[in-house]
């Protein structure tokens, strides 16, 4: 055979002993790959399982109805959802009920995502962010307040009415759902902005 | 007489207590504590490519009497339990406990009877980090949280007077028996 001229396969030659210093020698030239992480934060995917976000429709309503699934999907058991009705005075969410309670425990919740495929009307979504290491148990529990997007251009904190289209008629929920509320209506953004200013200026008297 | 009562008060000691701090968050030797997959990522924080030696902590001590912090990394079973324990009283004092992972802080989805429901449960634990299991950043995010408290611990009477302190909040904490909802273990 013409291999059994040459060198035999498993035998090492004279250099092997200090072969493995050249490996050495030639990183020495290399750049290091090194990430510097708290000052240069290097983004992750953007399908990267983070923090959980609970999402709301363009006029600000809640998106979540309160139904548990996310709950009931959760193979950690680190969801905890208390569902209420919506009135006609307070008015979280489009339809009938919305998530009173809702809380994660991130010292349960294992970042798997079964919670984001069960949610129904898509409220439940995760964000990229993974800082969340903290000092106490009790602080890791995330209640609504802290889990809920921020308000965007054009919403208005819930509770209020449903949207109301440019005949005065008040959309249904299917509307809603369908993505045909594109933001607050002028009358409730106007309310919001009375009710700012009414109240930057009673600060204002009682500071001076 | 001395300087210490020229200067105002709580001076001096404040500028020690800093700078002790600062000295003891600069060299954080962890002991290798790696028990399940946390494990690998904690040694991938250890490698090149994030390089904990950065922070001055790259030797990970297999000794515990060389070391003064531990990363619980992994769930920590029943049986595990009075290892860590005795691993934990080995270390010098001070030294801190990082509870790295969702097992090791509070079981996790290992809700069964062979997981300890929280390292806490066995060793005083100053920094949760949640994930499953967490990246190296989050890693490195929670070590840098750990600096910063660490670089706050109180010294001398005021270290005694903290310790007094978190013993009395502790007693007076409702058992996590009468615990409702997510809190309950």
């Amino acid at each position: 055979m013409a291999a059994s001229k040459g060198k035999k396969p498993g035998k090492p030659g004279p250099l092997a002993s200090v072969a493995g210093f050249g490996t050495t020698f030639g990183t020495m030239f290399k750049k290091p790959n090194t990430e510097q992480y708290p000052e240069e934060k290097v983004p992750t995917q953007l399908r990267f399982h983070g923090r959980h976000q609970l999402n709301r429709h363009p006029d600000g309503l809640e998106k979540c109805i309160g139904c548990e699934l996310c709950a009931w999907a959760c193979p950690a058991d680190a969801i905890y959802v208390e569902g209420a009705d919506n009135t006609e005075e307070e008015r979280f969410s489009p339809g009938e009920r919305y998530g009173r309670v809702y809380q994660i425990n991130y010292l349960r919740c294992i970042l798997c995502g079964l919670c984001i495929e069960a949610c129904p009307t898509r409220a439940l979504t995760m964000t990229n962010e993974y800082e969340l290491a903290d000092t106490s148990r009790e602080s890791l529990i995330y209640t609504k307040d802290r889990l809920l997007a921020p308000l965007a251009e054009g919403m208005v904190p819930p509770p209020h009415r449903m949207y109301e289209d440019a005949s005065g008629r008040e959309v249904t929920e299917k509307e809603y759902y369908r993505g045909e509320v594109p933001r607050a209506d002028d009358d409730l953004l106007g309310q919001m902005l009375a009710a700012a200013k009414a109240a930057d200026e009673n600060a204002a008297e009682v500071s001076s | 007489m001395g300087i210490e009562e020229k200067v105002p008060s709580g001076f001096l000691l404040s500028t020690v207590e800093g700078l002790a701090g600062y000295m003891r968050k600069g060299s954080l030797w962890p002991a290798t504590f790696g028990l399940a997959c946390c494990a690998i990522e904690m040694m991938a924080t250890g490698a090149g490519r994030y390089d904990l030696a950065r922070f001055g902590m790259e030797v990970f001590r297999a000794s515990p009497r060389q070391a003064d912090l531990m990363i619980v990394a992994g769930r920590v079973s029943q049986k595990m339990a009075p290892v860590l324990r005795q691993i934990y009283d080995q270390m010098p004092n001070p030294k801190w406990v990082l509870s790295m992972g969702v097992c090791a802080s509070s079981g996790g989805m290992f809700n069964n009877y062979a997981i300890v429901q929280g390292v806490d449960h066995v060793v005083p634990v100053d920094i949760y980090l949640p994930g499953c299991p967490p990246r190296p950043e989050m890693l490195m995010d929670a070590i840098i949280k750990l600096h910063e408290e660490i670089q706050k611990t109180p010294l001398g009477v005021d270290r005694v007077a903290a310790a007094r302190a978190a013993e009395e909040a502790a007693l007076k904490a409702l058992p996590t028996i009468e615990m409702k909802g997510l809190l309950r273990p």
